[in-house]
Order: C-alpha cells, then structure tokens, then sequence
C-alpha cells in the first residue's frame, strides 16, 4: 500500500436515506465501506474488478459496481442499496417477481442483479426479452440459467407499463 | 398410513406442487447471512502467500518486513502450521492403485502448483492481512514443472513426487465382450479424438471460512461455506487433534457451490489450525485470483474412442480410452481418482450394447488440483458416447433420432446390468425421446434448418441422451474409507402452537433444499409448508448426514424427512386419540387439524393438543408416549446408485464468417423420479444446462508449459452471461424409485451432463454439409473456423 492510499478522507454520503459521516481510507472501495463500515451486507464483493455484478449499488440514479468505486468518490452522492429499496418499497413487485418465477437460487447475486434490473426498469416501457438479457449481461448469475429472471423482469415491466396506462 | 401419489386431490398434497422457498424472501430482501457477512469479537483476518512458481523448493522465508506492517500479528509457515496439523492423504480403498503423497495445509519445502499456499499473514483487518502477504520474502529454486497430460508417464518427463515412482496417480481398465472382435466384424467403426477444457465453478460467493476456537470451552466452532459439514466438522476433529465431538461446523447461507465447496482446501484447514493457535476467531474469503488458482478444477480430459456399428446401426461396441490431468495431489477426501472413474462408469450409458473397453489414466501435473464439480465425470461420458453415435449415424446416413431409438434400453427391460456394470433400477429413456419430439417439433426444426441452409445459414439440431448417478450409497466413498456419510437423517417436531420444525442433515446451496423439505414434512405431519420451519447445517443441532452432493438431497434428506414427519403424525394421533377417546386410525392431519378420517370434520387445532401437552401434560394419561418429535435416518440399499435419464436437444447456428455460434433454444426432457417441486426441478435443470453450455463454448483455463495460470479472472474465463443464453424448455417423465416411498431420484447435475453433448452434435450438425467436425471443447469460434479451414493451424 503506498503512502497515498494511507490518507483518510472525510465524506458525507446519503446511504439509503440517511446521511453517513466517516472518516474513510483513499483505497477503499465502495462496496467494503457500505458492507464493513455501514454494515449493509446485502450486496457483495464477488469478482472485486467490475465483471460479476454482485456489488451492484445506485448511486445518483444510476447503477454502479461498488468495487470499481471509491468511498472517497461518494462523498456528497446519494447510495442506495438493496436494503434501502427494500425498507422504501421501491422495488417489491420486483422483489415478489423473483420470488415467484424463483429467479434466484443460491441469492448472491441477486442484490447486485435487483439493483440492474431495477435500472432498466425505471426507465419505463416494456422491453423486449432481448434487451432484458443485454441490460443484464454484466450481472453473472451461476445458478438459474437466466432465464427466470428475465421472465421475472418481463413480467413486472408488463405489470408496470398496464398500470400506468390504466 | 402411505401417500396416494396417484391422487392429486389428497389431503395436504403438497408433494409434486410448487410451493414458495422459505428462504428466497430474505435473500431478495439482502438478509441472506453468508460467511462475509459474519463479524465476531476479537476477529482477526488471514492472507496466503502463495507459490508464484508451478514446481519449486522453498529455500528461504524472511517474513521480518510483514511483521513490522502495521496490524500484521503473525506469520505462520507450513513448518509452523506442522505441529499443530497432521497431513492428509487423498487416497480410497476400493480405487485399487490410487495414490497420493501427504498433503499439508502450508506447503513445506516445496511448491507443488502456481497458487499453493506457502505462508499465511494473520492481521487485524483484510487489507493489512493482504499488505502483509506482499512483503513475507520466499526464496524459491524453480524446478520443471510436469504440464502435458499426455506425455506426464513418458521416462523422459520429471515424477512430481519421487517416492511415488512415476506421475500415474490411478489407472483403471474395464472390459466387457469382445471389443476387438465387434470391431473387426463390423459394418462400420468411427473413431474419433475428443478434448474437454479445464473449467473450475466460479461460485459467485468465494470460498469462505470463518474459525473460532475457544480453549476455555475445548470447542471449535466452524462458519464454513460447505455442502458437507459432517464431513468437515470429521476432517478437522482428525487433523487439528479435537474431539469430533468439540467441533461444530456451522453453514449458513451459501453463495454457490456446484461442488467445488465439497472439498477439503489446504487454506481452509490453515485458517482452522491458526484459530487453534491464535484462540481467536480467524477469516478467510478467498479473492477472485485465489478462486482461480485454487479451487478445484475439473473435466481436462483427452480422449480417443471408438464405435462400432452393424448396417442396421446396432451397436456393436465402444472403446473409451481417457486421459486426464488431476494436478499434484488427489483432493481430499474424496480423491481425484472419481471423474475418471465416471467416465468408464458412464460411456455408453442410454444404450443396449455388449463390447465395452473402457481405460483411464490419471496423471499428474503441476496444475491446480481437479475434483468432483457438477455432474462428475457425466459431461465428458456424454460427450463421448453421443458423439460416437451421432458420427455413426452420419456414416450410416440414418436419422440421429433413428439410431438412439434403435439401441437405447426399452423402457420395459429394466431391471439391468450395463456393460460398465452400472446396475439400473428403472429408466425412461424412449418415452422421454418421445416427448422430447413432440414438445420441439423435431420434423419442423429439420424443416426450418433445411429452409435455412438454402439462405445460406448453417443452423444444426443436436440430441444427446444422457444417464445421470445420483443418491449414492456407501459405494461410493464409505467402502473405500473415507468418513462421508451416504446416510442422512432429519428430526421433526411439533412445538407448542402446533407449527413444525424439522432439522435435517442435507444442505441449503441455493437448490431449494428447505424448501423441498418443507414441503415433504408439510404433508408427512399434515399440516401448511408455511407451518414447517427447515433447520440445516449445523452440526450441533442436526442430525448426522452426508450433506448436499452428488444430487443426493431430495433422494435421501427427503425420504429421511417424509419418514420422521409420518412417525411424527402418529405420534400426535396417538396423543390425540388419547384426548379424543378414538382409535388412532380414525383420525387424521389435515391442515394443521386434527380430523375424522372418514368424514374431514375437525376434531382439534394441533395448537390445542401442543398446550395440553406442553402445559397440561398432567391431564393426560400417565403411561401415554408425548414425545412429539420423531428422528428417522434414510439409507439406499438396493442398489449402488439411483440412475437417472434424460435428453436434451440445442438448435444454434454457426456464423460462417465469424466461426460464432448463437443459441436459438434448448430442451430437456428427464427423468429423475418423484417431482417434489416442479418448479424447482425445471430451475435446477435450467441452470445446470447454462453450466453445460458454458463447458461446451467458453469456459476454458489456459496455462502455458511452464504451469502458469493464464486467466485468473472474470475477464479473461469467459462464464455464460444472461445475453448470450437461450430460452429453455422442460418436461418430465416420472419413474420414481422403488428405494423409497418418496420415490425421488436427483435431478441437480442433468442439465450439465446433457448441454456440451447436444450443442457439439448441433454444431457438427451444421457443419456436416461442409465435411467439418469439432471436437475439443470449448467451441470457440477459432476452433469453429480452424474446422471449416477458413484459418490455417
């Protein structure tokens, strides 16, 4: 570790709603913070170089590999994770989805995987089964196949688009 | 009383339905509990130093500079690690020849593979641990490194371990007929050269371990991300000088495992000898890199085999002879010795056939280790036979369908004895062509390839039957010594309120395990699965049992549950038969009642007779048994094995240019008894498929000749990724197995014993019109293009 990384940085962040103060490291990750510091163990730290997915977080609005991201670099943003959009509510048709299509097996990286599909979710419309799994293709799962999440994903965003035209 | 499977309208017919997991709810909500996730007092964190060189004596470790690094507290070498640790030897009695030197949890003296561990920094936190590991200086003296599976027994190659004698780790040859013979009188016999690649599972959760010890207490206590925590809670108790007893392996949620978490890693024993040491609680999780080098590979075979057909297309005979390159020690305790072993086990498996040859060599090599992974030995057996009888077919210019139906077992000939001396209870294989046919259409696909083919496109549909080992009795380990547990057990009880809880020794990776027990205890009790609480691993709690591998939970850990929640019904019928001035067998559970038998008319809630048993026990009859929990243990003994079978199909389509090939859908029929779940059968089929088809196009691990690792990370081994991954249609036939009222067979590794089979026939199905032909897998598209000859080499 050079002296550099051994610099502790102040930052503020709004984790899940509530602001966080701490003192952090310049080296450490995002992920690691949330999961060591903040205690949110929900998302994970799989492939630690931006391939696997499993430390998908949102930060800003925007889904965010939390092991290519620096604490440091959040201060001042907004970070929810996959507890936060639980406790709001924000993502529990989703949620009730994976639930019912079992689009989850051994869950590791379902916190990452919710936090993806929730990104593409947002952005309204009904996607085709296609984008689906291109929207997905940077979130490794070992154990489904696929292809109940993606069924899971279509249903919601079917739900969805039929209620907001309703 | 016996459960009316026939009848889907019975009384808590929860068996054969889809019903929730108990879990999933917690893991989309982030509150899955895995290893990382724990945090203990007094944790400290341990990082190896780990060989850079594949083959090297250890002259020198200076580890001044990492104890002078801020939160490092100790260095241990494997000499340190000796004292405390006895070595393990990989070997089993009835694979006659297997051998294997010692294995130490920290390598002494020398290095034997490109990521053996060679020192572990112990630090109070993960990063310090890590900083520590980069400063303890090794001085190594490189030695050739053994990397060609094929010419490890030549006289002029190194032997790894000197007192072994040569590098042949276990050889086996099985004959049955005449092979030579069939051959010679033969119509036609196609000979051919297959490769499997060297895959590893890529958990999405590392491997993770997480070991106190606490002297005050003698106790040792495991969080371990495993699918056999009786097996560990034995291993460690053996080697770290505990009684068995004094160690409890606990294994919460697990992020993954496919086998690759069923062995027995030299770092994770080290963590557990540090804890003894240290009389704290010691982490390890390891990195991405460290997964890479260090959990177990698998499937690195060579092959050539042959078959030999008559004009009808009857075979006549297969001849098998594999190669395969386990890395410097077999893997304990189940050995190395086993996927070679399968691969004899399993070749020509579906078909009715007398001539059989089967020969494996497993060598060594300074690689990583190799050991049993999803569907053991099954893809590379599959790949073989239905290789073999697809290039037969062609030469005949019969049907591949055609050729299956003409020598696969009927399905009314069962019980049999294979070739390979397999002994088969009772398999579907043509009524599941049957439906496999109906359900994709087949005279339509062919229709839509030759439409295809006229525009230019190579499209190809490839069909791989495949048979699947599952529910393994003691013949598969115990007989040769190790103390793996084919037995398991599970506990039911009724508390208080009338719900139910039900400990069991099958493990939780993700499959549906709890939910499966659940659901079987559901209906065995007679009450909602949302009633049942599922305990699993956990030493000191449940049952002793295997765990969860070889597809062995719903087969065994189910019907040691459907037997304890039965005994547990009536044991409740007795005490209410007591309350209730009745006979026992006029009443029933249903929904968490007690009711009439005859009529359904409710008698009492169970939450009655839970007060007055637990709180008014004096109102009872004084000599009246109130044991309300029931403990049943579920061995197989009519047969070695419970067999499974199945069919797959792909339709893809071969880029001419580019050598790509796309997906356009896959389909599964099989066979795996009993249908506890269907919809947790058809995921585990699902994903076990997507595992296949990763073997059969991208996965590979590179090393070059000196034993250098080439592609340590997610980038660079490729894994199936959601774009890239076909729809997938599923059906089953049920032949349930008469081992067990529940019937269930194991359905976890079909899906990746099928894919790679049936995606090579369909690529050589669209390659045929051009003379080309792929072998060796993965199919890349170099691979692709180097057989339609549109690149040299």
């Amino acid at each position: 570790m050079t002296e550099m990384f051994r610099d502790k940085i102040d930052v503020e962040i709004t984790v899940n709603g509530e602001p966080v103060e701490a003192r952090v490291p310049a080296g450490q990750h995002l992920i690691d913070f949330l999961r060591q510091t903040v205690g949110l163990t929900g998302a994970h730290a799989s492939c630690e170089h931006g391939v696997c997915g499993a430390c998908t977080v949102e930060v800003d609005g925007a889904s965010v590999r939390g092991c290519l991201m620096l604490a440091a670099q959040a201060d001042g943003a907004e970070v929810w994770t996959v507890e936060g959009l639980t406790e709001r509510g924000r993502i529990a048709d989703l949620q009730a989805a994976f639930i019912a299509h079992n689009a989850l097996q051994c869950g590791f990286c379902t916190p990452g995987m919710l936090v993806a599909c929730d990104e593409l979710l947002r952005r309204g419309g009904t996607p085709s089964r296609a984008e689906i799994r291109e929207h997905l293709s940077g979130n490794y799962c070992r154990c489904t196949g696929y292809e109940a999440i993606v069924d899971a994903v279509e249903t919601v965003a079917k739900a969805r688009a039929g209620k907001g035209a309703a | 009383m016996t459960i009316q499977f026939g009848n889907p309208d019975r009384p808590n017919s929860y068996i054969g339905k889809t019903v929730p997991r108990p879990n999933a709810a917690k893991l989309v909500q982030g509150r899955g509990q895995y290893v990382d996730d724990i945090t203990l007092p007094r944790m400290v964190h341990v990082a190896f130093v780990r060989s850079p060189f594949a083959h090297a004596q250890i002259t020198g470790i200076d580890a001044a500079e990492a104890l002078a690094t801020k939160g490092v507290l100790r260095v241990f070498t494997g000499a340190d690690l000796a004292e405390v640790c006895t070595p393990w030897v990989a070997v089993l009695a009835h694979l006659k020849g297997l051998k294997s030197p010692p294995e130490h949890p920290i390598a002494i003296d020398r290095a034997v593979w490109v990521g053996e561990p060679v020192a572990a920094v112990v630090a109070t936190s993960r990063a310090a641990a890590e900083e520590g590991a980069a400063l303890v200086e090794v001085d190594y003296d490189p030695l050739p490194a053994v990397t060609d599976t094929m010419t490890a027994l030549d006289a002029d190659t190194p032997v790894i371990h000197p007192d072994l004698g040569d590098n042949l780790a276990f050889r086996r040859l099985h004959e049955e007929g005449d092979v030579d013979a069939a051959k010679a009188a033969a119509h036609k016999v196609v000979t051919a050269r297959f490769r499997t690649a060297r895959h590893t599972g890529v958990t999405l959760e590392p491997r993770s371990i997480l070991v106190d010890w606490n002297p005050a207490e003698g106790q040792m206590t495991a969080y371990h991300a495993t699918q056999a925590p009786h097996m560990m809670q034995s291993v460690l108790a053996k080697h770290l000088d505990i009684p068995e007893s004094r160690v409890r392996v606990i294994c919460g949620d697990v992020g993954g495992s496919y086998g690759i978490k069923v062995h027995v890693y030299p770092d994770e024993v080290a963590t557990a000898a540090i804890a003894k040491v240290m009389g704290r609680p010691v982490k390890f999780i390891a990195d991405r890199l460290e997964s890479f080098t260090t959990d177990i590979h698998a499937r690195d075979h060579e092959i050539e085999a042959s078959i030999a057909v008559d004009a009808d297309g009857k075979i006549l005979a297969i001849d098998v002879n594999d190669w395969t390159g386990i890395g410097p020690y077999s893997v304990y305790p189940r050995t190395s010795a086993i996927e070679g072993n399968q691969v004899v086990n399993l070749c020509g498996g579906p078909y009715d056939f007398a001539n059989y040859r089967a020969r494996t060599s497993v060598v060594f090599q300074n690689k990583t280790p190799t050991c049993q992974y999803r569907a053991v030995g099954h893809p590379i057996a599959v790949a073989i036979t239905e290789g073999l009888v697809d290039m037969a077919a062609a030469e005949l210019g019969m049907d591949p369908v055609e050729i299956r139906r003409r020598n696969m077992y009927a399905d009314d000939a069962y019980p049999v004895t294979s070739p390979a001396k397999m002994k088969f209870e009772g398999l579907s294989h043509h009524a599941s062509m049957d439906k496999l046919m109906a359900m994709m259409d087949y005279d339509a696909l062919r229709a839509d390839q030759a439409e295809a083919r006229k525009a230019g496109k190579l499209r190809g549909l490839g069909i791989a039957s495949f048979i699947e080992l599952t529910n393994p009795s003691p013949f598969m380990y115990g007989i040769g010594g190790a103390r793996i547990s084919a037995q398991d057990g599970c506990t039911v009880r009724m508390d208080p309120d009338g719900s139910v809880v039900a400990l069991s020794g099958v493990t939780e990776q993700g499959q549906g395990t709890e939910a499966m027990l659940s659901q079987v205890v559901a209906e065995g009790v007679g009450v909602p699965p949302s009633q049942v609480r599922v305990i699993t691993g956990d030493t000191q709690v449940t049952p002793y049992g295997g765990g969860t591998w070889a597809s062995r939970g719903a087969g065994i850990g189910g019907e040691a549950a459907l037997q304890a929640a039965k005994a547990l019904r009536d044991s409740i019928l007795q005490v209410a038969a007591a309350m209730l001035q009745a006979a026992p067998d006029t009443l029933d559970i249903r929904d968490g009642q007690v009711v009439d038998a005859a009529t359904g008319a409710e008698r009492m809630p169970l939450a009655e007779l839970g007060r007055i048993v637990y709180f008014r026990g004096d109102t009872l009859p004084k000599d009246l048994p109130r044991e309300l929990v029931q403990t049943r243990h579920f061995i197989t003994m009519d047969y070695p094995f419970a067999f499974t079978n199945g069919v797959q199909a792909s339709y893809l389509e071969v880029d001419p240019e580019t050598g790509v090939v796309t997906l356009l859908k896959h389909w599964c029929v099989e066979d795996c008894g009993r249908v506890i779940n269907p919809q947790l059968v058809d995921e585990q089929i699902r994903g076990g498929i997507v595992q296949g088809l990763g073997g059969a196009l991208y996965e590979e691990i590179h090393y070059d000749a000196d034993g250098q690792l080439l592609n340590g990370s997610m980038a660079d081994y490729l894994v199936p990724m959601a774009a890239e991954m076909p729809d997938m249609q599923i059906a089953h036939v049920e032949t349930p197995t008469g081992e067990s009222e529940l019937g269930a067979k194991g359905a976890g590794e079909a899906g990746t014993a099928g894919a790679p089979a049936a995606v090579m026939n369909a690529i050589n199905d669209a390659l045929r019109p051009l003379g080309a032909q792929v072998t060796e897998m993965p199919f890349t598209p170099e691979r692709i293009l180097r057989a339609m000859g549109k690149i040299e080499g």
